[in-house]
């Protein structure tokens, strides 16, 4: 279902997809996913926003190693309307020092816990470190003569760099995390993962259900984007990317509270997804890996029938009518689609190492086969498009993973 | 008044029968120590004082002056009976945690002695509620034997900024250090969790300090287990004293003001944790 209730499309506003751009998609799709998620600081300057609480909010984001060594004083000045606040922040490091550390996060959040406290109370913060005891002490200087010491330990962590690049991403689109925020909050925060399919005018979003077993008693979900929801919408590639929803929650949070336009950038399948948030004093990207797609490969091979996939909007076309009648019989007219690729033939990774999960090249004999007799009944309303596709149909994104309860020996009656 | 005129046939027998206008009076300080089952009620000429205890090592205190009471009226020189304070708090509550804008309950408290149940007359807008909760047997309460000839150090803060630092408290600490010293820090809470150490440090000189009589270094390891109910009072009081004597025994004394602006205190005693590795 699309979002502001706009259920209905018309079809044949874009072209289907034809095979030669889902072979693109493909290529170079490796079978592994690049990078763990990191968080850059890559740049620092002088003006900040004029919000005392985002202050506070991007000093929690500076001790991200990545500590620039020397000595440096940096004034910093806050405009609020025709106020002026002058911080400063000095940085006072011994050159040659190259410091990175790791700490939990946890441990960070207890030292800034209420910000409403922090605003009212705190004056001063000082960060030190003690490389002989192996400790950060976070000094906070608050009013009435309170002092508030945490001594943190660190671990020492290896520089971890993902590798990405956001500029040869072919899919850019940029929103207010609102408008993302409003999406997930559709989906069940146990949901794993989602799935982004795109389109030049439309994003789908749906949830991944990763067994072929649970995807019988799983609610599927499934919301609609246009690009007139986007700030900006740049889709070259068509395809579908399968990443963490609970880390793309976390980051909109984060975002939301900067109240900064969110950036994502998606390539193929198996490629980082990077999502961007940028001002002038700060730039925060997000690498996320994706779900790699071995079996498109597969898929493609089979031939041109095989990859007949329904249209993903199928629930937006007029024919709401047809399709109850349809879910009355036992044996529909079904979509000519090939049955979707069974995914309990890849190796499940061994959660929760998420980064380095392959995909077996097993193959699976007769899981595309037509002939197949109908082995479930039940179709979901919401998925399973019980009417021959048709060539007027808006594009088809590749698909990956399919929410089709069932298939039919009618399929190939009725296959355009 | 209705609940006078029903109970006056009982009047001669009751040793104990108190009468308070704003049950909340005495429900808001109850909670307040409410960290067990079971609590102690001693009444005397002075008022009522009601003790929890957990583990032999903790110890807290409730005190309503008699002159907080509408009525307060003892036959016996003191009167002691152990009652589950839970029950009598859900009791006192009985019309609702949260009272419509200028509606009281008004409570008469009548207790005929040994063996007899705690008898409740609560009334709010017309309705009445009579409630008897079974009494038992009184433990006897610890004497901590904290006197105030024996106090070392003693400072007086608001409790507004210690409700800050108690608030933030690392709870995977086990225990809560304070330290009170005539010099630096002079007044430090420190915690010791899986993170790391936190001290909270009060300066003498602190607006938020109203008196500083600290004559020697200490610093005592408290269970965070056993302090941590007193949050409870430091939230409804306006100032906390904290005093330690020459055994390490810690002595938390809030001021609380009830919705009439009268005061009552609260206390709290707890042994230091003995280490185990003494140097």
């Amino acid at each position: 279902m699309c979002r502001d209730g706009r259920k209905r499309e018309s079809a044949g506003q874009s072209r289907p997809l034809s095979v030669q751009d889902r072979r693109r998609a493909v290529r170079g799709a490796s079978g592994r996913r690049a990078g763990p998620a990191v968080c850059e600081l890559l740049s620092f300057g002088v003006r900040f926003l004029p919000v005392r609480a985002a202050l506070l909010q991007q000093v929690r984001v500076l001790f991200f190693p990545v500590f620039p060594s020397g000595s440096v004083n940096i004034t910093l000045t806050m405009q609020k309307g025709d106020q002026n606040a002058t911080f400063l922040c000095r940085y006072s490091i011994p050159r040659g020092l190259n410091f990175r550390c790791k700490l939990a996060i946890k441990s960070v959040q207890t030292v800034f816990r209420s910000l409403a406290t922090l605003e009212k109370t705190v004056e001063k913060c000082h960060i030190g470190l003690d490389e002989q005891k192996d400790r950060l002490t976070f000094t906070l200087h608050c009013k009435h003569g309170l002092l508030k010491t945490h001594n943190l330990s660190y671990q020492d962590s290896e520089s971890l760099e993902a590798v990405f690049d956001k500029d040869s991403c072919a899919n850019v689109f940029r929103a207010q995390p609102r408008v993302l925020v409003d999406t997930v909050v559709h989906f069940p925060t146990s949901l794993e993962e989602v799935t982004l399919t795109l389109s030049d005018e439309r994003m789908w979003v749906r949830n991944h259900v990763e067994d072929e077993a649970e995807r019988s008693k799983a609610v599927l979900t499934e919301l609609c984007l246009a690009a007139d929801e986007f700030d900006h919408f740049d889709i070259k590639l068509h395809n579908s990317i399968t990443f963490c929803l609970k880390e793309f929650r976390g980051l909109l949070l984060f975002a939301e509270s900067t109240g900064l336009p969110v950036t994502m950038y998606l390539d193929e399948p198996g490629s980082p997804v990077v999502l961007s948030v940028t001002d002038s004093v700060l730039e925060g990207n997000f690498v996320l890996a994706t779900l790699s797609d071995d079996h498109y490969l597969r898929q493609s091979n089979r031939g041109a029938d095989a990859e007949q996939t329904r249209p993903p909007d199928d629930f937006m076309n007029d024919d709401m009518d047809a399709y109850l009648i349809a879910m009355d019989s036992s044996v529909a007219p079904g979509p000519s689609t090939a049955d979707p690729p069974s995914l309990a033939a890849f190796r499940k990774p061994p959660a929760p190492n998420y980064r380095t999960r392959t995909y077996s090249e097993e193959e699976e004999d007769g899981e595309e086969d037509p002939e197949r007799p109908p082995d479930k009944k039940f179709r979901s309303l919401f998925f399973g498009s019980v009417l021959p596709p048709s060539p007027r149909r808006s594009s088809q994104p590749f698909t990956t993973q399919e929410v089709l309860a069932s298939d039919s020996e009618e399929d190939e009656a009725e296959a355009d | 008044m209705p609940l006078s005129t029903q109970s006056q046939s009982e009047d001669v027998q009751d040793v104990l029968v108190a009468n308070l206008d704003n049950a909340r009076s005495l429900s808001n300080i109850l909670k307040a120590i409410t960290c067990k089952d079971h609590a102690i009620f001693t009444a005397t000429a002075n008022g009522l004082k009601v003790t929890v205890e957990d583990c032999k090592c903790m110890q807290a205190n409730a005190f309503i002056q008699a002159d907080i009471f509408q009525e307060f009226t003892l036959k016996d020189d003191i009167v002691v009976f152990q009652i589950n304070l839970t029950v009598l708090l859900d009791c006192l509550n009985i019309f609702g945690g949260t009272p419509a804008a200028g509606v009281s309950t008004a409570l008469r408290m009548c207790y005929r002695g040994y063996g007899y149940p705690l008898t409740l007359f609560l009334e709010e807008g017309g309705v009445v509620t009579v409630c008897k909760i079974n009494t038992s047997e009184p433990e006897e309460p610890i004497d901590f034997e904290f006197s105030s000839s024996n106090v070392t150090n003693k400072v007086i803060l608001l409790s507004e900024s210690l409700k800050e630092a108690f608030s933030e408290l690392d709870l995977t600490s086990e225990v809560l250090e304070i330290t009170m010293s005539p010099s630096q820090p002079y007044f430090r809470l420190s915690t010791f969790g899986n993170s790391g150490n936190a001290h909270y440090d009060y300066s003498k000189d602190s607006d938020m300090m109203e008196l500083f009589q600290c004559n020697r270094t200490q610093t005592n390891r408290y269970k965070m287990s056993l302090l941590k109910p007193s949050t409870k009072a430091l939230a409804i009081s306006c100032k906390v004293s904290v005093r330690t004597d020459s055994r390490g025994v810690l002595s938390l004394q809030y001021l609380v003001r009830n919705d009439d602006g009268q005061i009552c205190f609260v206390e709290y005693f707890c042994c230091p944790d003995e280490e185990v590795e003494e140097g």
